[in-house]
Parts: C-alpha cells; sequence; structure tokens
C-alpha cells in the first residue's frame, strides 16, 4: 500500500511537470499585451515606459528563461504577484480560495445526498415507475446547463418575488455564517444538483450488480427482511464504487465552480480567473491552473487509494 | 425480439424482404423497444436539419438580412414570434434555429478528431508496448490531470486568436477528450492482442498493421458509436458554457450560449430571453444522452439493463 502511494506520487512528478510547462506556454501565446494595457491605464505609451515595465514584470527575458525562474519560484513555494494589483498571488488567493472551497465542499455534499438516495431506489425497484422516473432525472440533471439553470431562477425570482439581482455584497461565512449560506445555498445546489446525476446513475449500476450476487440470494434464502438485505449486504459492498465517482466528479465541480461564480457574482476563485484571464493578468493565470491541476491529480490518488483500503481484494502490488 | 419468436423461418423471412422494408422493420422496433432513445434520435436529426437548411424553419433570418423591428423589441411569445423578440427586435426562434449549425458543427468535429485521435494512439499504444507506450501514456497523464474548463478557457483564448475560434474550440476539446478515450482503447487493444486469433493471424504472417486493422479496431467500433453520441451531448454543454463566458464562437454567429450571456442584462424584464436558449441546450444534451444509452443498450446487450 505504501509503496503504491510512493510510486503513484513519483508519476505524479512528469506529469505536473508537463503540465506547468503546457499551461506556460498557453499563456505566452495568448493573444494580447498585457504592457500595453498596464501603461495604457497611465496614459505613458513611451518606449522607456514599456521597456521598464516589461523589466518589472521579467518579461525582457526569453521564454525558457521565465519558464525555469517560474519553477524555481514554485519550488519556493512563491506564485508570483499579480500583475494588475502588485498582491503576491497568495493573498490575493487567500481570501478566494476558501470561498470556492466552501462551494465545492457544499456541492460535493449535496450532489451525494441527492445522489444516493435516488440511486438505491432505482436500483432496488429496478424498471418500475420510480426507477424511469430516477433515471430520466440522472439524465435530465447532466444535460441541464448549470448557468442556464442560475439564470432562469433569477430571472423567475426577480420576476415573481421582486429579489434583487444576485447579492452584490458577498457575506463570509466567519463574519455570518447564517447569510453566508443563505447565499450560497442556490449555488452549491445547482452545482451540486449536476454531480448528483452521475452519483445516481453509478449508484444505481454498482447497486444493480450487488443485487445480483450469490450472497445477496443466500441472504433472502436465509429468510432476512428485504430492508436488512438491502442495508447490511447490499449498500455495504454497493458504495465502494460509488466513492471513486464522488471523487471523480471533483473536477467538474471546479470546473463549474467558475460559471456559478460568474452567474451568481460570488468573490471565488472561479470568477477571479475569468477576470485575470480577460486582463491578462499571466502569473495568475498560471497559479490558478496550477492549484486547479493540483486538485485534480490529488483527488484522483485519493480516490484510486480509498478504492483499494475499501476493497482488500485489489490491492494494487 | 419478434423475429427470434418466429425461429429460423421468421429470420429467413426477413432477410428476403427489400431493403426498404427490412429497414422499416428495424426502425419500427428500435422504436417500439427504445422510445426515449427514439425521441432522441428524431430531435437529433431535426437538429441536423436544421444545421444543414435553417430557412426551412423559419421564415426570418438572423444574418445581414435581420428583419429587426425596433417598435418590436423585448416582446414575449407570440404567434408570429414563437419566442419572443430580444434587446434588438429580433426574433429568438430564428435565432436558436441559426444557432444549431454552431453546436452541431462543433459536436460532430470534436467527436470526430477525439475519437480518431484516440483509435489511432490508443491502439498503437496498446498493440506496440515497449517505450513508445510508456512515454504516450506519460503525455495522456498530462491530459487526465488538466483542470478541465479551467484550462479549456486558457487553451481557446489562446488559440482562437491564431486559428480561429471554432477551430479553437474542436481542437482542445478534442485533445482533452482523446486523452481519456485513448485509455479505454488502450486496454481494450492490450486484452485483445492476446487472444488466439490475433496468434492465428500473426502465425499466417500478417503484418501489425493488418492486424491492427483487421482484428483490433473492428473491436473497437462498438465502443466509439456508444461514446460518440454521448460526447456530441458534452461537446455542446461544454461550447455553451465557454460562449456563455465569452470565450467560444464570436459574433455574428449565432450560438446558444452567448445568447444566455446577452440575456442577462435584461432577463428580469424579459425572462423568454433566458429560458428558450437554454431549453434547446437541454433538449440537445438530453437526446444525445437517450439516443447514446439506448445504443449502448442495443449494440452492446452484456451492459442491458445497468447504468
Amino acid at each position: 500500500m505504501q509503496k503504491y502511494i510512493i510510486r503513484r506520487l513519483a508519476l505524479m512528478v512528469p506529469t505536473l511537470f508537463g503540465l506547468t510547462m503546457l499551461v506556460f506556454l498557453m499563456v505566452r501565446l495568448v493573444p494580447g499585451d498585457i504592457v500595453a494595457n498596464i501603461a495604457g491605464d497611465f496614459g505613458a505609451t513611451s518606449p522607456e515606459t514599456r521597456a521598464a515595465l516589461m523589466r518589472e514584470f521579467s518579461l525582457d527575458k526569453n521564454i525558457p528563461e521565465q519558464y525555469v525562474n517560474w519553477l524555481g519560484q514554485i519550488g519556493r513555494l512563491d506564485l508570483g504577484s499579480s500583475l494588475l494589483s502588485g498582491r503576491t498571488v497568495q493573498s490575493e488567493l487567500s481570501s478566494r480560495l476558501p470561498v470556492t472551497m466552501e462551494l465545492g465542499v457544499l456541492a460535493l455534499l449535496i450532489s451525494v445526498v441527492l445522489g444516493l438516495p435516488i440511486g438505491i431506489l432505482s436500483a432496488v425497484r429496478q424498471d418500475s415507475a420510480a426507477d424511469y422516473a430516477g433515471r430520466s432525472l440522472a439524465i435530465g440533471l447532466l444535460a441541464a446547463p448549470n448557468f442556464w439553470i442560475g439564470l432562469v431562477l433569477i430571472a423567475l425570482a426577480g420576476r415573481y418575488f421582486h429579489w434583487g439581482v444576485p447579492p452584490t455584497t458577498y457575506v463570509g461565512i466567519t463574519e455570518n455564517p447564517i447569510s453566508n449560506l443563505k447565499l450560497m445555498f442556490v449555488p452549491a445546489f445547482i452545482l451540486g444538483g449536476a454531480a448528483s446525476g452521475g452519483v445516481m446513475r453509478f449508484t444505481r449500476t454498482a447497486m444493480l450488480e450487488v443485487l445480483r450476487q450469490d450472497y445477496i440470494r443466500t441472504a433472502r434464502s436465509k429468510g432476512l427482511a428485504n430492508r436488512v438485505v438491502i442495508t447490511r449486504h447490499a449498500l455495504k459492498n454497493a458504495l465502494i464504487p460509488v466513492v471513486t465517482v464522488v471523487g471523480l466528479s471533483i473536477p467538474g465541480i471546479v470546473g463549474g465552480s467558475v460559471i456559478i461564480e460568474t452567474v451568481y457574482s460570488i468573490p471565488g476563485m472561479g470568477r477571479y480567473y475569468v477576470a485575470s484571464i480577460n486582463q491578462l493578468d499571466f502569473p495568475v493565470v498560471q497559479a490558478i491552473n496550477l492549484v486547479s491541476a493540483l486538485v485534480v491529480v490529488f483527488a484522483n490518488l485519493a480516490v484510486d487509494v480509498t478504492y483499494s483500503f475499501l476493497n482488500p481484494r485489489i490491492r494494487y502490488s | 425480439m419478434a423475429t427470434h419468436a418466429h425461429g429460423i423461418e421468421g429470420v429467413l423471412a426477413q432477410a428476403n424482404r427489400p431493403f426498404y422494408r427490412r429497414s422499416a422493420a428495424s426502425t419500427y422496433r428500435f422504436v417500439r423497444q427504445y422510445p426515449l432513445g427514439a425521441i432522441g434520435a428524431f430531435f437529433v436529426i431535426m437538429l441536423i436539419a436544421m444545421a444543414i437548411s435553417p430557412e426551412l424553419f423559419t421564415p426570418f433570418s438572423t444574418q445581414s438580412g435581420t428583419k429587426q423591428a425596433i417598435s418590436d423589441r423585448l416582446s414575449g411569445p407570440s404567434a408570429a414570434h414563437w419566442f419572443g423578440t430580444d434587446e434588438l427586435g429580433r426574433d429568438v426562434y430564428a435565432r436558436i434555429i441559426y444557432g444549431a449549425r454552431t453546436s452541431i458543427i462543433i459536436g460532430f468535429g470534436v467527436v470526430m478528431v477525439s475519437q480518431a485521435l484516440a483509435i489511432t494512439f490508443g491502439t498503437l499504444s496498446g498493440f506496440r508496448g515497449g517505450t513508445f507506450d510508456m512515454i504516450f501514456q506519460r503525455v495522456v497523464d498530462i491530459g487526465i490531470a488538466v483542470p478541465g474548463l479551467v484550462f479549456i478557457i486558457l487553451a481557446v483564448r489562446t488559440l482562437a486568436g491564431h486559428i480561429g475560434d471554432q477551430f479553437a474550440i474542436v481542437l482542445s476539446l478534442s485533445l482533452l477528450i482523446a486523452a481519456s478515450s485513448s485509455r479505454t482503447v488502450r486496454g481494450v487493444a492490450l486484452s485483445i492482442t492476446t487472444e488466439q486469433y490475433v496468434d492465428a493471424a500473426r502465425a499466417l504472417g500478417a503484418h501489425d498493421l493488418r492486424v491492427m486493422l483487421r482484428h483490433i479496431v473492428p473491436n473497437l467500433t462498438a465502443i466509439a458509436i456508444v461514446s460518440a453520441s454521448i460526447l456530441v451531448g458534452t461537446a455542446v454543454l461544454i461550447e455553451s458554457s465557454l460562449s456563455f463566458l465569452g470565450y467560444g464562437v464570436q459574433p455574428p454567429a449565432p450560438s446558444w450560449g452567448r445568447m444566455l450571456n446577452d440575456a442577462r442584462q435584461q432577463m428580469i424584464r424579459a425572462p423568454h430571453l433566458a429560458i428558450f436558449p437554454g431549453l434547446v441546450i437541454f433538449l440537445t444534451v438530453y437526446s444525445f444522452n437517450m439516443l447514446g444509452d439506448a445504443l449502448r443498450d442495443k449494440l452492446d446487450p452484456r451492459l442491458r439493463g445497468s447504468r
């Protein structure tokens, strides 16, 4: 087990290395000129100001040199400074990352709370009306664009209940947990609802598979009540693969947060990302890509490790 | 399974009928067996027709000769304008019809490019093994670790300036999807390589290329067809998300995601602007998923009843 984790961590090194290179190159190739934008803000367009700014942002060096410098910075756990605000990327993210994490955790919880029971019901009552309703709901949730649901809810709430267009002022969870949760609930519900479609489908498949096993027939023939067979014997084993799908929905939630934060004006990492990419704030764009990639990579690792831990038959050698 | 009930005579009678009768019969069977899949297929065919000749579906146009009537701005659904009009008095229904082309081109483009890449490289990687496999799988690792939408936004923003917006979306989505699809293909290729019929083909002196094309790739088509339908839906959904954020297809090309973005300014006064384009995205993705599910049940009977 330890060996497996160490090997996986070692394989992560070339992956993350390749990823930093890819992100770095992409960012350099974005059409547009950050220096001209910033210089223009000060009304200074002389070549001297430009050269000075280029030097200040270390954009005057060639690309391989810039890349090596950036890698060195990351090695020292320094993500650089925002070109626009001048503050370090760490301090910019320290206020925004927790907001996105709160949204993500809430969404993950909602996806499980919604997805698990409906998936189980669908499997236990296979081919009944409840099963068809559950399956259609799952595909529906996967097909509905989350930004559309967000917009329609805002539009209808605004028209019929005269609610304002989303909260212009955000309240942190540490300031006032109740009003914070009031703000976060709807976006988290939309994000979690989409992920719950996947959880439903996966739970149903896993449960059906387990219900066909011999030991379930044995349990039934012993005369155990249906409820006991389902909860004690079937569910326990069906939940193992479900752990995977919950982990695999994390990248979708990271991506979805970019959209839902934009729709609901939530000051998290996703909305900051969209703003930074529009304004060509390279260090921020690079850092957010790196942070999200780390989340994805570690979610994948956590899924595999949990899987082998819960299912002793599959131990990775 | 009507033919099975009649035994071998039934099958022969079926085979002796002319082609158009046979295909009509199998279509009827598909509709009876998979009603939701058939509804999905019908909507998909309508969408393709809209993409090919939108003028058949609406008297209005969204392109150069837009019928704009400023007096008729932001009106709700009516007999003349089924889905209402937008802030410039343009017909929302017509804009949706014309937007189908963008979604269909990107959806099908992504599927064709990604599946071609996945099958080519996945087969090579699984069949050849060795150093090529080792190096290629590390590249695939990167593709799988990429943080979805976050990276796609960056890739499209970068590439659009160099190769055009539609091509940029198709390319970046295809590469990411191909990475994970090629893993599946590789797995299947690996397991087929150990089959006896592959050994037999080799013993008869078949070249690597022949083994790959005659024995491995045909085994992959069922998987590819089934995942293709669902992938079109995924691509349509991501394209609309990108367009909604402003990184997708640029105006004047009509796009459902962009229509939703435009709707944000007016949505409290005119909620129909936010409702209809999203409803069409939803129906499109839903149809492709339903069709994919039905095709999987039909083409891969082992999975019937599951999922």
